[in-house]
């Protein structure tokens, strides 16, 4: 049976907003509250181990390309956000974990659950 | 300090930043490696002297370059382009303008080194500067000898004397063979300093007879030569690139390419057998690349290259590399392979090139599955402790050679 961690009130989670909480002594799980949707992972990138979670979240970037194929520019789309590694800026899809330079890597994911006002996540 | 996000109405609010709580990972790294057990060198640190630039011009003693220096300090810094930190996703470019370090008389530079190198279990650093790795592209070439100087002075005087866990390298001002060889021969010889550094940006050959004497030099203090690569998106070929990912892979290899098959085809290796000639920051992957393709043209052209007498792949075989930025593939039998051409086990030194963006935890070669517990060792420190003559007595006490 999975372990049962309390990571606060759901109240004090603003859209966009995060928290990390320890998980055992030597490991964490930063979790997230996006588009109204809780995410978990582990705070630990698959590229060098780095505090993936510590980092930015930031919106997808994209390239403008016109129907003629010529290039307009690039635009944040924010209906697909990324979690950035801080130590090398690998980026990680907040739906699912994945690495989105290449899919085949990911952040470990956790299920969370909200119960009434608290919020747990399940390690 | 609030670090700019997607959304410019929301910015990540940080209240504190040390180098120590950033790397508590890689500090687990540590641990759970037992990297404290054996030496690690890293072959190429670095620290940002621009931001220590006042303490180095006051050793500028040109009165004129001294006063436009303090008036204008952009005059010692080459344009190379570029913005390393990927719009501020690597945070710790922004954040280490508010990281505090103690007043106690020891560098800011030597204390934030201590930070990281404890956290990841590296013993020794060699030390590069920053945005010196474009002086050789400015114009005034009095410019670069100068700093060069002023820099030494500052780098022996005030940075090296604080730990004898820092090694540094003599800064060769390359635009002038004659100020090259001077300053090799002041400071070559001064207490922490490891090697000799060439920086790669820059349009000089370096088989030119100008440079002989100070090869010789070299030569006679058996001291490595080091090519420290880099970029330079403003060079002709490179700006027709667009996005700086694509200045940064191919800039930090050409650079050493170039010097590469000169001081092959020039049979430089010849003429100085016993330098050791060290190549830095282009990675592996350049190397087998580099080196079939001089085989398969030497076979058909070896009239063109008469002082050769082995193939060039073999003469690149004997040379060192250091490891950052190692390319990971995820077939690593390409790295295996890459790691074969060029001997590892004796040739290749492990390198961080911590703060940069895209620094190497000494994890990437111990966790390399293909390597054994003496070749992750020789890697990540005996070979650099042989060819720098490093004294490891202070931390190792019972350290012999593998």
């Amino acid at each position: 049976m999975a372990k049962e961690i309390l990571v606060g009130k759901a109240s004090d989670f603003k859209e966009g907003g995060k928290k990390i909480v320890p998980n055992g002594k030597t490991s964490e799980i930063g979790v997230y509250l996006v588009h109204g949707n809780w995410y978990a992972y582990a705070n630990l990138c698959p590229h060098q181990g780095g505090p993936a979670c510590e980092g930015l979240l930031m919106a997808k970037v994209e390239e403008v390309i016109a129907e003629d194929k010529t290039y307009q520019g690039m635009r944040f789309n924010h209906d697909e956000m990324h979690i950035v590694c801080p130590w090398h800026g690998w980026e990680f899809d907040i739906a699912d974990g994945q690495a989105v330079a290449d899919r085949k890597w990911s952040l470990r994911k956790f299920e969370v659950e909200v119960r009434g006002e608290d919020v747990y996540v399940l390690a | 300090m609030e670090l700019p996000t997607s959304d410019r109405y929301q910015a990540m609010s940080v209240d504190s930043f040390d180098t120590t709580t950033l790397l508590t990972n890689a500090a687990r790294q540590r641990d759970a490696r037992k990297l404290n057990e054996f030496p690690i060198f890293d072959a190429d640190a670095h620290h940002y002297e621009s931001e220590s630039i006042s303490e180095i011009i006051k050793y500028i003693d040109d009165d004129v370059l001294n006063h436009l220096a303090r008036a204008n300090p952009g005059i010692l810094s080459a344009g190379r382009g570029g913005y390393q930190p990927v719009g501020g996703r690597i945070t710790r470019y922004p954040l280490r303008k508010i990281e505090e370090t103690p007043s106690d008389g020891t560098h800011r530079d030597v204390h934030l080194s201590r930070r990281w190198m404890d956290a990841m279990g590296i013993d020794y650093i060699s030390l590069f500067p920053t945005g010196m790795l474009g002086i050789g592209l400015i114009p005034q070439v009095e410019v670069e000898v100068q700093y060069a100087r002023a820099y030494m002075r500052w780098l022996t005087e005030e940075i090296l004397p604080c730990d004898p866990r820092v090694k540094g390298y003599v800064f060769l001002p390359f635009n002038s063979p004659e100020a090259a060889y001077e300053i090799a021969t002041e400071f070559g010889d001064k207490e922490g300093i490891i090697g000799f550094l060439v920086t790669s940006p820059r349009y000089k050959p370096v088989h030119d007879n100008a440079y002989m004497k100070t090869y010789s030099y070299i030569e006679e203090t058996g001291k490595p030569l080091v090519f420290h690569s880099g970029l330079n998106w403003n060079d002709p070929l490179m700006s027709v690139t667009n996005r700086f990912i694509a200045a940064h892979a191919l800039g930090f290899t050409l650079y050493n390419v170039i010097h590469m098959c000169n001081w092959i085809c020039n049979a430089l290796n010849e003429r100085f057998p016993k330098i050791p000639v060290v190549w830095t920051e282009s990675g592996l992957a350049w190397v087998p690349w580099l080196a079939q393709r001089l085989d398969n043209d030497y076979k058909m052209r070896s009239s063109e290259i008469p002082g050769l007498k082995k193939l060039p792949s073999e003469y690149m075989g004997d040379m060192f590399y250091t490891s950052q930025p190692m390319e990971m593939p995820n077939d690593l039998s390409f790295l295996e392979s890459t790691f074969k051409m060029i001997n590892a086990e004796t040739q290749l030194l492990y390198a961080s090139d911590y703060p940069h963006w895209d620094a190497d935890m000494p994890s990437t070669i111990y966790d390399l599955p293909f390597l054994d517990e003496k070749a992750k060792r020789n890697i990540l420190g005996g070979n650099a402790i042989k060819i720098f003559d490093l004294d490891v007595s202070d931390r190792y006490p019972n350290y012999k050679a593998a």
